[in-house]
């Protein structure tokens, strides 16, 4: 499904943020990096579908190196990829109906776009979508009317318009109240398993990774020093993947 | 005991620089310089003065006998402002977007921000001078100048607008796998469209006050009237023109207005009357 050989990152040459990192999703189910700020879980993330450009290494994604696409066949490659933001990143001034849209532009050519004429098909997909996410009836809502949790299940059905085979997720969680959070992994948890897709999320919060991940990944200073099931995850790693043991209570 | 000396503090919270002193000092030294330079005085103003007095009670009452010449040269203005502004801005949309650095390589950046400068290095006036000498006198030449005038104006607030939006939600777009142009539709454009729509009313406001002047370089419109009026002293026909150009003026900012509401505010028709009407009462109120 996809596998990262040897990913590297530097954003200034010799001090590396990603140092050769392989690692292999393949199950459906919830992924889950964590590891402390600056640890390069973000840097991953966006390397898997180039909005950052990896140093060096390989992004096997159904059977093609994404590490070396340029152009259209990038593009082609990201239509398959939806992604979540912390920050939602809507369109602000957009509504919402046209938010869930934008997740079809890799598919509807920019003539169309540019007139805002998507196939039936797709519109009457966004419309059930927005019913699936709890947001009936805000279709004409303009983005920015939104409260925090409203906006991150836009951005969640924005990426599902895309019909993904892969969900990222960086960080969905930390802009939101402990309760708006554990409703939005839910609402991820029922797409991964509902479409059968990996979702791949950051996440700071490590008991959130524990209840709704299948599989965890610590990474500490650009490498990965765990990877396994939640329940393997125990102080002694959470020490290592942290540092010091005085937050663990 | 007692209060602390002020030697006692750590530093100067607000240290005292010395060059803005000297740029201060040097600037009332110029502006004496210029004056004495310029040979400007008051007994120069003040014989001034009374020769506008006299200029003044000539203008009154205006004669409005010749409306056909009025009518003619204003909506020669408004065809030349409406023109200007619609080329203008159809040209600056690009060209601005062109010229943005956060979108595009500096190779595109930097041809477009020559164009851009050079459209707005010299007064419309000026302009018009240039394009009565190339295309002859008449409205066309006052068009062609305002259009460069327009492309200047819009283009440089366009691309300024532009590098200033957020790009995470371009990013978003750019995850979706959207071609560039749709990445301009849904993540670029949004952003920008209402300020847009507030520097484009501006521009068209602005034109039309610069189509009742490009005429008195022979470039169309009703400055050439004006023009005409002035050096045969019909100071009395020299008033009708100009309570005809602030008509004229007034009447596009209240269209600006009302534009700029409907677009930016979402205000719909009904809301501008209905917001006339609530600002009447409120005067009414504070009245009582």
């Amino acid at each position: 499904m996809l596998t990262l050989r040897h990913l590297s990152k530097a954003y200034v040459a010799g001090t590396p943020v990603l140092q050769d990192v392989t690692l292999e999703i393949t199950a459906r189910g919830i992924t889950a990096i964590i590891g402390a700020s600056g640890t390069g879980k973000s840097t991953l993330i966006r390397c898997i579908n180039r909005l950052v450009e990896p140093t060096a290494g390989e992004i096997l994604f159904e059977g093609t190196d994404l590490a070396k696409l340029t152009g259209q066949a990038l593009r082609h490659a990201r239509r398959h990829i939806g992604m979540v933001f912390q920050e939602y990143n809507l369109v602000e001034r957009l509504t919402v109906i046209e938010n869930l849209l934008s997740g079809r532009l890799g598919y509807v050519s920019a003539w169309r776009a540019w007139r805002r004429k998507f196939p039936p098909e797709d519109i009457r997909r966004a419309f059930e979508l927005l019913d699936v996410v709890g947001l009936a009836g805000f279709a004409h809502q303009r983005a920015d009317a939104l409260s925090g949790g409203q906006r991150q299940r836009v951005g969640i059905a924005r990426a599902v318009m895309q019909e993904p085979t892969l969900l990222l997720a960086d960080e969905p969680t930390s802009s939101l109240d402990p309760k708006t959070s554990v409703e939005i992994m839910e609402l991820l948890a029922q797409i991964a398993r509902s479409r059968g897709i990996p979702v791949l999320i950051n996440m700071h919060d490590v008991e959130l990774a524990k209840r709704f991940a299948d599989r965890i990944i610590g990474m500490k200073d650009g490498r990965v020093v765990f990877d396994g099931r939640p329940a393997e995850l125990d102080d002694a790693m959470l020490t290592t993947i942290y540092g010091g043991r005085g937050w663990l209570q | 005991m007692g209060e602390p000396v002020a030697a006692a503090l750590p530093a100067d919270p607000f240290p005292r620089s010395l060059w803005p002193r000297v740029a201060a000092v040097a600037l009332v030294v110029y502006i004496f310089y210029a004056c004495a330079q310029l040979e400007v005085s008051w007994e120069r103003v003040a014989t001034g003065l009374h020769n506008a007095a006299r200029f003044f009670s000539r203008l009154f009452p205006p004669n409005f006998s010749r409306w056909d010449l009025l009518v003619k040269g204003l909506s020669e203005s408004l065809e030349i402002a409406v023109l200007a502004s619609a080329l203008g801005i159809v040209l600056a949309l690009p060209l601005g977007l062109c010229a943005a650095r956060n979108l595009m390589p500096p190779w595109v950046t930097w041809p477009a921000k020559l164009v851009i400068v050079m459209s707005r290095s010299f007064h419309p006036v000026i302009v018009a001078i240039l394009f009565v000498k190339a295309v002859g006198f008449g409205a066309l030449a006052g068009i062609l100048a305002l259009t460069v005038a327009s492309i200047g104006f819009i283009g440089k607030l366009f691309t300024e607008a532009i590098e200033e939006i957020s790009l995470k939600q371009v990013e978003a777009i750019r995850a979706t796998g959207a071609p560039f142009a749709s990445v301009l539709a849904f993540g670029v454009l949004p952003q920008v469209f209402s300020r847009f729509i507030g520097f484009a009313t501006y521009q068209l406001d602005s034109n039309l006050r610069n189509s009742t002047m490009v005429g008195i370089v022979g470039a169309g419109g009703i400055g050439g009237t004006l023009f005409a009026a002035f050096q045969r002293f019909d100071y009395d026909f020299v008033c009708a023109i100009l309570i005809a150009i602030i008509t004229l003026i007034m009447a596009g900012e209240i269209l600006a207005t009302a534009v700029r509401a409907i677009f930016i505010e979402n205000a719909t028709l009904r809301d501008l009357f209905r917001r006339g009407a609530a600002m009447r009462r409120v005067r009414h109120a504070e009245e009582d």
